[in-house]
């Protein structure tokens, strides 16, 4: 197959980010709840274990807090782990190590260590597994400092940001919608890193910066699209990180597009959506608004089970391509 | 001393197992520490009450032989991780008393550079990879760190200093376990001084013994007087030739007693001044040990206060050293953060 166009899904090109990863550096190994024989409950790590056996491919048991707690320890002590949270709503039982221990450790110590480690959180609803199978907390650790965070949107981001994650010398949190994991794109064989800081204009435009983040990158494209016959230039800003978030990429396209619209799927209120409106309106840039900022965000409501009601609980397509007319035509 | 009892104490045969273990030199070593660390928070303290350290501190006067006991038998590239009392736990792994006090004063020479002060006390040259404000936080990362050791065979033990109030956490529950079904080299050591800051392991903790909780994890428990310090070293040694041996870790509890209150809040109203008093007087490990070496023949009063005067001096030197030494500038405060790239 020609390199330039091989294809692969969002979940493949993690493995194979893995696997490089693994290749180059004897250090890496991968911890995490079902990555071995069973391959990961979404078939992120597949055969990892086969090829480089349940030594460096370690499952462990039900443990999030203490397995979080051992990659934090083997981190310091000179190990690159990548540790897989089943789902990123276990976060919640790890929380002590990642912001207590992780996020701080080597702050607490004056320098005298780093913490090299990775943690990937599978997020986001429309799997119909309900409200605690279904969150996006990437907000929760994004207030942390001493953490990345970062939501990688494509098959390319998402293998060339877990190399970049690996090569960091601190703690980078991964969160990866679930519903991407199908996702194909282009992906380069061999290694290369996505700089972890620095967004992604995915779409130029002239009359609406939207602003999104892991999935919702791809609902703005498509609403985007579908406004392009409507004579609506919309660009769209992949935030691709949202720690440390790249204010200047923001600043500079809203000063081009004079409105802004920022779509994530978490919790509307203190959300990413708060940061980005509250970066621009300290900005230069507030002084080219031609309208008021909006966000789209999930619903103030857990993720609930039945497929409507889930489906309603975060933004769609529809509803992106209405804020985005209502802004532009000046209804807001 | 009679000829008879003089040459038995000489062969040493049927003398503790530290005096068996060790040479004088290093006993009289141990005991000039054990002194260095009661001094060390003897002088925080007053540094603090005369307002010259903030913050707070938890001091474990009275559980010296504990810390000095179970380091005992570690090498230097061997490492702890340490608690919120975690002062006589660094300066045992072979911290200077000199960083240890411009940490407490915030100073850029301490340990931390200012950043962490008595909480987060570390030494990473020296094997601490600090202590810990959080109840039973560096017990899995003790198990990260052996988990790096057996990974990169470098054959180093670690340990994981704890309360008694860790062992009711979810961490050392998933901690041991993991542990233990890794086989991985590490030492949990569980400082049970009888309270998690007012609440006694009788009112808190469903076994008698912590040491128990070893069985559920198929690891031995070991329980020893943790005023001896041939008793703690003795369980040390032991757990440490086990874990280098890749057979696994092992739980001591070392029972114990702190003479101060929890922290610098505490107004001692859920212990009475009778029992505190009855530890200070009869079982204090200076005092015991001290007595020991004395009685054996390793030291006498003179080679005793030699240390005393050393020590004094030491905490004495330490102290000018964080106040002349200089504090943190504000425009550095991001500082350590995230790491810098060159």
């Amino acid at each position: 197959m020609d390199a330039a166009v091989r294809e692969l899904s969002y979940a493949q090109a993690i493995q194979e980010a893995m696997a490089i990863a693994m290749d180059m550096d004897e250090r890496v190994f991968l911890m995490g709840e079902d990555i071995g024989v069973y391959g990961g409950a979404f078939q992120v790590t597949g055969d990892l274990v086969e090829r480089y056996g349940a030594d460096r491919v370690i499952d462990t048991p039900i443990s999030e807090l203490g397995g979080a707690g051992v990659a934090v320890g083997a981190a310091v002590t000179g190990m690159r782990p990548i540790f897989e949270f089943q789902f990123s709503d276990f976060a919640t039982l790890g929380m002590e190590q990642i912001v207590n221990q992780a996020a701080k450790m080597r702050f607490m110590l004056g320098g005298e260590v780093s913490v090299p480690l990775v943690m990937r959180f599978p997020a986001g609803s429309g799997t119909g597994a309900a409200a605690q199978h279904s969150q996006s907390l990437e907000a929760w650790l994004g207030h942390v400092p001493g953490l990345k965070v970062i939501q990688p949107a494509t098959p390319h981001d998402a293998k060339g940001m877990l190399l970049a994650a690996v090569a960091d010398p601190d703690p980078v949190m991964i969160f990866e919608h679930k519903l991407l994991y199908k996702m194909k794109g282009h992906v380069p064989e061999g290694h290369y890193t996505v700089p972890i800081g620095k967004a992604e204009i995915r779409r130029e435009g002239r009359d609406l910066t939207i602003v999104a983040t892991s999935i919702m990158v791809q609902k703005a494209l498509d609403a985007a699209a579908a406004l392009e016959g409507e004579g609506i230039d919309i660009e769209v800003v992949d935030l691709r990180t949202i720690r440390p978030i790249d204010r200047q990429t923001v600043i500079d396209s809203v000063k081009k597009t004079s409105r802004l619209l920022c779509v994530y799927e978490a919790v509307k209120t203190l959300g990413i959506g708060a940061e980005v409106s509250a970066m621009v309106a300290e900005s230069e840039a507030f002084d080219y608004l031609d309208a008021p900022i909006v966000r789209l965000g999930g619903a103030e409501t857990p993720i609930p089970y039945n497929p409507d009601l889930e489906k309603a609980t975060v933004p769609q397509v529809p509803g992106i391509i209405a804020a985005a007319r209502d802004l532009v035509k000046g209804v807001r | 001393m009679t000829g008879a009892r003089k040459a038995v104490i000489d062969s040493r045969a049927n003398l503790p197992f530290v005096y068996r273990q060790y040479s004088p030199e290093q006993l009289r070593q141990v005991l000039h520490k054990m002194y260095l660390i009661r001094r060390f928070e003897e002088g925080a303290e007053e540094c603090y009450t005369r307002g010259l350290i903030h913050g707070t501190m938890h001091l474990s006067i009275g559980q010296e032989a504990s810390a000095m006991g179970i380091c005992m038998p570690l090498a230097e590239d061997d490492q702890i991780t340490s608690t919120h009392r975690g002062h006589g736990h660094c300066i045992a792994k072979g911290a200077e008393v000199s960083r240890m006090f411009a940490e407490f004063f915030g100073k850029t020479t301490g340990y931390c550079k200012g950043r962490g002060g008595s909480m987060h006390i570390a030494d990473v040259a020296k094997g601490n990879l600090g202590a810990n404000g959080i109840v039973a936080g560096g017990i899995p990362i003790a198990v990260g760190a052996a988990l790096s050791s057996k990974m990169m065979k470098t054959g180093k033990v670690v340990v994981s200093f704890f309360g008694d109030g860790a062992n009711n956490e979810g961490a050392f529950h998933e901690a041991l376990n993991m542990a233990a079904v890794w086989k991985l080299p590490v030492i949990f050591v569980c400082e049970n001084n009888g309270y998690g800051m007012s609440t006694s392991t009788a009112r808190s903790t469903a076994v008698k013994n912590i040491a128990e909780r070893a069985a559920a994890y198929s690891m031995p428990g070991v329980i020893v007087n943790g005023n001896i310090f041939s008793e703690v070293a003795e369980a040390s040694f032991k757990a440490v030739e086990r874990a280098r041996a890749g057979e696994g870790p092992t739980l001591i509890e070392s029972k114990t007693y702190r003479h101060r209150g929890h922290s610098k809040s505490d107004r001692n109203r859920y212990r009475t001044k009778e029992e505190i008093e009855d530890w200070m007087a009869n079982r204090d490990p200076i005092t015991l040990f001290e007595n020991e070496l004395r009685d054996f023949g390793f030291i006498d009063d003179k080679g005793i206060e030699a240390i005393r005067d050393a020590v004094a001096r030491e905490i004495a030197d330490g102290i000018e050293f964080a106040k002349a030494s200089p504090a943190p500038e504000i425009a550095t405060l991001e500082n350590y953060v995230y790491t810098e790239h060159a």
